[in-house]
């Protein structure tokens, strides 16, 4: 019964002035995004979570994960994952939660002990309510992190066609294992369409070659072979190589060649073709 | 081996949960080694070094944290790092050191390749408790 009573007190303070006080939340909120967030589309958004906050709080809600809530949560979902999508900070996402106490404020001022305590109470569920926004901020954004991560894979790994025959996969950057999947199955699948005997791969763009590189550089190069290709591995610099020798990796039976320009040199002789310089020719 | 930092230069702590953070971690070593002035040879045996051992502490050791930061001693200047987790730890050191063994499915050399590539390694390991690697290389 208590509980009930605080209810109609939560939803009093908000009805006061009814559209009034959805009207300067809109107006505050606004104040803090600029120009960055439509007129219309925010004045939509903040009015539609304001009626489901008072109707979650007239049917009793007393916090975020309440059932009660379950529409406000939807809206603030969709609100904050816009936010996030169009580049907002945190804050400015949460402050659209926020903004609601500042506007309530003025309600304390000349309010008795029962408005004061149910002040307080909408205030944590706001807090709750704000939370709650940033989770789901942060949630998006990992969610957009990890798809740009998944596009820079199928991006940085171009196969590229050097001479009819020879294909190369200038490697640049980290291989871990979801990369080297995408490395081997593109360079496989490039042996195959173009017909090619000679795959060079180039490795002076990764910086460091540790045994889970060397691992999957190996297995690369043993399906290449399985597939009737022969592979090189080329741009191996210096502390790269003192690093192998160190670690003990060995490379036994695989060609490797210290630039990408040594190892079309051998690529072109294993197909046949001779390089011819003529006297006179431009260097 | 008691953590050798050197005062005044508290390491940094990074946590060691998804592959993922050994990309973070091979950074900071790499920022680490190049503000010591490690050689550029040197700098790389560090970073594979690092890269070998904290992905044995996620994949082995189930997580744990790398603490790395600035050493010296009796005037030489160094990297070093600490791997910790609390995973199952390593029954058998000796085994586990030797090239070419792997309980897991990799190539058998990051623990005793790492070993060659740093100037100072310590393995500490409890079965059922954890293990903790650190290692150290020195400005030459």
């Amino acid at each position: 019964m208590v509980k009930r009573d605080s209810a109609v007190d939560l939803v009093g303070i908000l009805s006061v002035e009814d559209k009034d006080l959805a009207s300067s939340w809109i107006r505050e909120v606004s104040g803090t995004l600029g120009s960055r967030v439509g007129k219309a589309e925010l004045d939509r958004e903040l009015r539609e979570l304001y009626e489901a906050l008072v109707e979650a709080l007239r049917q009793g809600a007393t916090d975020v994960h309440a059932e009660q809530m379950s529409e406000v949560r939807a809206l603030l979902t969709e609100l904050s994952r816009n936010r996030a999508r169009q580049g907002f900070s945190p804050s400015e996402t949460a402050i659209s939660v926020f903004a609601l106490k500042r506007v309530l404020e003025p309600l304390l001022e000349d309010g008795s002990a029962e408005v004061v305590r149910a002040y307080l109470q909408l205030g944590r569920i706001l807090d709750g309510l704000g939370l709650f926004t940033i989770e789901t901020y942060t949630q998006t954004r990992d969610e957009l992190i990890s798809a740009q991560a998944e596009q820079l894979l199928e991006l940085s790994t171009p196969v590229v066609r050097l001479w009819d025959g020879v294909i190369a996969v200038p490697l640049v950057g980290t291989l871990d294992s979801a990369r080297t999947q995408v490395v081997m199955e593109k360079l496989l699948q490039a042996l195959v369409d173009t017909g090619s005997e000679q795959a060079i791969i180039d490795i002076t763009g990764v910086p460091a070659v540790d045994t889970q590189v060397a691992q999957h550089l190996l297995k690369t190069i043993v399906a290449a072979r399985l597939m009737g290709a022969e592979c090189t591995v080329s741009g191996i610099s210096p502390q790269i190589a003192q690093t192998i020798v160190a670690l003990g990796i060995e490379f036994d039976g695989i060609v490797t060649k210290a630039s990408l320009a040594d190892a079309l040199k051998l690529a072109l002789r294993r197909s046949g073709v001779d390089l011819v310089a003529h006297q006179g020719g431009q260097r | 081996m008691t953590a050798p930092w050197t005062a005044g230069e508290e390491p940094r702590v990074y946590p060691i949960a998804r592959s993922g953070d050994l990309v973070h971690i091979r950074q900071a070593i790499r920022t680490l080694s190049q503000e010591c002035r490690l050689s550029l040879v040197d700098q790389t045996k560090m970073i594979t070094a690092a890269s070998e051992l904290a992905r044995n502490t996620l994949i082995y050791g189930g997580g744990g944290t790398v603490r790395a930061g600035t050493v010296s001693r009796g005037g030489k200047r160094g990297v070093a790092a600490i791997f910790e987790d609390s995973g199952p730890g390593i029954p058998d050191v000796e085994q586990a050191m030797t090239d070419g063994w792997t309980s897991g499915g990799g190539l058998g050399l990051g623990l005793s390749g790492a070993r060659r590539l740093v100037d100072d390694f310590d393995l500490n390991t409890v079965p059922g408790e954890g293990t903790v690697v650190t290692i150290i290389k020195w400005v030459r």
